[in-house]
């Protein structure tokens, strides 16, 4: 790669359970002013932002062309739009890709999604089954998770209880976590006692219902100091797409992950993941994918993940310290969320959650019924 | 300026388009794109294997799937590949252009393939366009895409007659070039002579928009397989050069006081910047052919004004003297357009394969006669968002 793209500025707002006060345009718009005054960035024609990368979903914001009702407020009034349609993360690589093409200079990337907004995510996700065989069947993520999670368990030797514990230590996380939802923290036993939502996933190994916005500036090297002094480079990124019928994947591991991990791996020149990070976020939207995407992306040893858990392993290596997407982040925006903390913990801003000396670090996002397409960028200080 | 250097050149290598229909009960979603992704690797003489990335939109709401890029993955053969979801409304397979070109040129990946498709017979597409609109304030006002705006605006202008019959002209010559086209969704085969017929008879849909002027709801798929330049070149004996693309979006509020607002159109601003920056002082003279996203003849007609950067009734007189058509001096949608075709999500690729296709000079019997050096092509979708692309035989500019 000639060129490195620089990560500018972050912003977002807090996530909660039910933004009922605000529509989605003013949570972005909030956001966006953000990112402005951070960085006195403009909308000029030669030297400001000529192309916004934005990410949502039409079915969640019940809107044919969910960005059309942002266009005004990212300031794509008379500039460019574009609009990734899947995990947060992939508008990242989408804006890494604008500006390393010579398209574009600066890019803006902007998120939103209301899971309030929606009657029920079991019924959204429902329709991302195909209308003949599979959806008839009430299938929905929360289900194929449960498949997979039995694979998993089965497989790994990943019990109830490693999960409680992933659950109260992503509590207890997010507590220190101004920007994240505002939970209860719970103890294990609470976990282990919360009722069966999709055997074997219960109640709080399910991320919660969140509300949320987020925006960041994106810039080519040259021009990067003109908007901070302390940019975060985006040196690496990949993805990949596995199979649809849940039927023709081995649920209880993700070749999905392990090649997007491995591009991102390529891109950046990382030799070995399993020390090459500071930092790591991953997109456990059940408590059993925090190991399993670890696993599978090559952070720890195949195999032994119960002992990993056991031996507090997620805190020598620095996991979901935000409190990960099982302390509530929106469906579509978690990959965003997890590069957000990534950024954060790079830039020294992350305040009381601030690790000393935090170079790398990974980030993870997934889109589709048990991980069907996975995201994974990297991070440089 | 970033666009001034881009990383390096990128080539259209491979194109596929199905047959486009009002119905395809024969074929589900997943088979339906897979006819135009076969047809693409074909063209390329390329395997699925040699695909390092795939990139798919339409607009969701039609059919009422949720990220049906994960089912889809049937059709496109993404299954192992990296994947990309890109939507912006109609304007979603010029974007897909868009963001293959930017993939490819950033150097992530040498082979990307767009996927664009819609299958509208599955949904309901009025109801799924007005759904866009904002629920509290504009939703109950809309109508779909059905619109007499550009009729108001161009009666005003040039009078009933004049502007009722260089629609109905526009209308006649893209349902001629429809004809040639075997892969076009309706082809009338209408007759010069039935102008005063049709002006006076066909069912009015909304003020002096009526049904003869509208596009149709098609299903269909098209793919393009786009690579950099030494792939390009060893893959394709004639591949088609990606010179630059504009994106040019506004705000969502619909002015309902002033039909004129606002006074600069989205599409006069991206053809202006992007000729500016490409060095195209005359872009009648520049362009061998243009295939615009006119989803009626009243919006064909009135917009030929704003990507020419017309002034007065030129644009009228292109019209009534058929300087459009096929053989013409400026032929606009030797295709058919989309008034013949219009499968949404793929509407605007189809524009960049159709044009591509002309410069490689086998569009069979729709091919515009002489050499075609120069395309553009646009692509239309929410509040009157554009996207322009511009093609190339050649890379020396």
């Amino acid at each position: 790669m000639k060129q490195r793209v620089a990560v500018c500025a972050v912003a977002q707002i807090k996530n909660e359970p039910d933004i009922w006060y605000q529509r989605f345009q003013g949570m972005v718009l909030e956001c966006f002013e953000s990112i402005v005054e951070q960085t006195g960035v403009t909308f000029d024609m030669e030297k400001g932002i000529r192309s916004v990368v934005t990410c949502s979903d039409d079915v969640f914001d019940a809107r044919t062309i969910s960005d059309n009702a942002i266009n005004d407020v990212v300031g794509a009034h008379f500039r460019g739009e574009e609009k990734s349609c899947q995990d947060g993360a992939n508008a990242l690589a989408y804006a890494m890709a604008s500006i390393l093409s010579g398209h574009d200079d600066v890019v803006l990337v902007a998120g939103h999604c209301k899971e309030s907004q929606s009657e029920s995510r079991r019924m959204c996700t429902n329709l991302t089954f195909d209308p003949f065989y599979q959806r008839p069947l009430g299938l929905d993520f929360l289900s194929a998770a449960g498949f997979q999670a039995r694979a998993y368990m089965n497989r790994s030797n990943v019990t109830d209880a490693h999960l409680a514990k992933v659950v109260a230590r992503a509590r207890s996380n997010a507590a220190r976590n101004p920007f994240a939802r505002k939970n209860d923290v719970v103890t294990e036993a609470e976990v282990m006692g919360s009722p069966l939502l999709c055997d074997p996933i219960r109640e709080l190994h399910q991320y919660p219902v969140t509300d949320w916005a987020v925006a960041m500036l994106l810039c080519c090297e040259e021009r990067a100091h003109e908007f901070t002094d302390t940019p975060v480079w985006l040196t690496g990124f990949g993805n990949c797409m596995d199979s649809y019928f849940l039927g023709d994947r081995d649920l209880s591991e993700s070749m999905a992950l392990q090649k997007a991990a491995g591009r991102a791996y390529a891109m950046a020149g990382v030799d070995d993941p399993k020390t090459a990070f500071d930092v790591i976020e991953l997109n456990d939207a059940y408590a059993y994918q925090l190991s399993m995407w670890a696993e599978n992306a090559g952070l720890i040893e195949q195999g032994r993940v119960a002992e990993w858990i056991d031996g507090d392993g997620m805190d020598r290596m620095n996991i979901n310290l935000s409190g990960g997407m099982l302390n509530g982040n929106p469906i579509m925006l978690g990959g965003l969320a997890r590069a957000l903390e990534v950024i954060l913990q790079l830039r020294g801003e992350a305040g009381d959650r601030q690790l000393e000396n935090a170079r790398r670090g990974l980030a993870h996002g997934s889109t589709g019924a048990a991980g069907q397409h996975h995201a994974v960028l990297v991070f440089e200080k | 300026m970033g666009y001034k250097n881009k990383n390096r050149h990128v080539g259209i290598v491979g194109i596929g388009e199905t047959k486009f229909s009002s119905h395809r009960e024969d074929v589900n979603q997943p088979e339906m794109i897979h006819e135009a992704v076969r047809q693409a690797l074909d063209d390329a003489g390329l395997k699925i294997d040699d695909i390092d990335c795939v990139v798919h939109g339409n607009m969701e709401l039609f059919e009422m799937v949720h990220q049906p890029d994960m089912w889809h993955t049937l059709g496109t053969g993404a299954y192992g590949k990296s994947a990309f979801r890109l939507t912006t409304g109609g304007t979603t397979g010029g974007t897909l252009v868009s963001g293959a070109d930017n993939l490819v040129a950033s150097g992530m990946y040498d082979v990307v393939m767009a996927v664009g498709f819609q299958k509208l017979q599955e949904g309901h597409t009025t109801g799924g366009i007005t759904n866009m609109a904002d629920p509290l304030w504009a939703r109950k006002l809309q109508s779909g895409a059905l619109t007499a705006q550009a009729a108001v605006k161009v009666i005003a202008e040039f009078g009933e007659e004049r502007a009722r019959r260089a629609a109905m002209t526009y209308r006649i010559i893209m349902d001629k070039h429809a004809c040639k086209n075997p892969n076009a969704h309706r082809a009338f085969h209408l007759e010069w002579d039935q102008i005063d017929d049709l002006m006076a008879h066909s069912p009015p849909l909304i003020g002096d928009l009526r049904l003869i002027h509208m596009c149709s709801q098609s299903d269909g798929a098209c793919a393009i397989i786009f690579a950099e330049e030494k792939k390009a070149r060893k893959i394709s004996e004639k591949p088609v050069w990606v010179r630059d693309h504009i994106t040019v979006h506004r705000e969502e509020t619909l002015n309902l006081a002033n039909n004129y607002y606002p006074i600069d159109t989205t599409h006069r601003f991206a053809a202006e910047k992007l000729y500016e920056r490409n060095g195209i002082d005359n872009p009648l003279e520049y362009f061998d052919v243009f295939e615009m996203y006119d989803p009626s003849a009243w919006w064909g007609l009135d917009w030929l004004r704003d990507f020419f950067l017309l002034e007065g009734d030129a644009h009228i007189r292109m019209v009534e003297n058929r300087e459009i058509m096929i053989d013409g001096k400026m032929p606009i949608n030797p295709s058919g357009g989309v008034i013949s075709t219009n499968p949404i999500g793929a509407t605007a690729m189809i524009r960049v394969a159709e044009a591509a296709k002309q410069i490689r000079g086998d569009a069979g019997e729709h091919q515009v006669p002489g050499n075609v050096e120069h395309g553009l092509a646009s692509s239309f979708g929410g509040t009157m968002w554009t996207v322009l692309t511009m093609l190339e035989k050649e890379t020396n500019w």
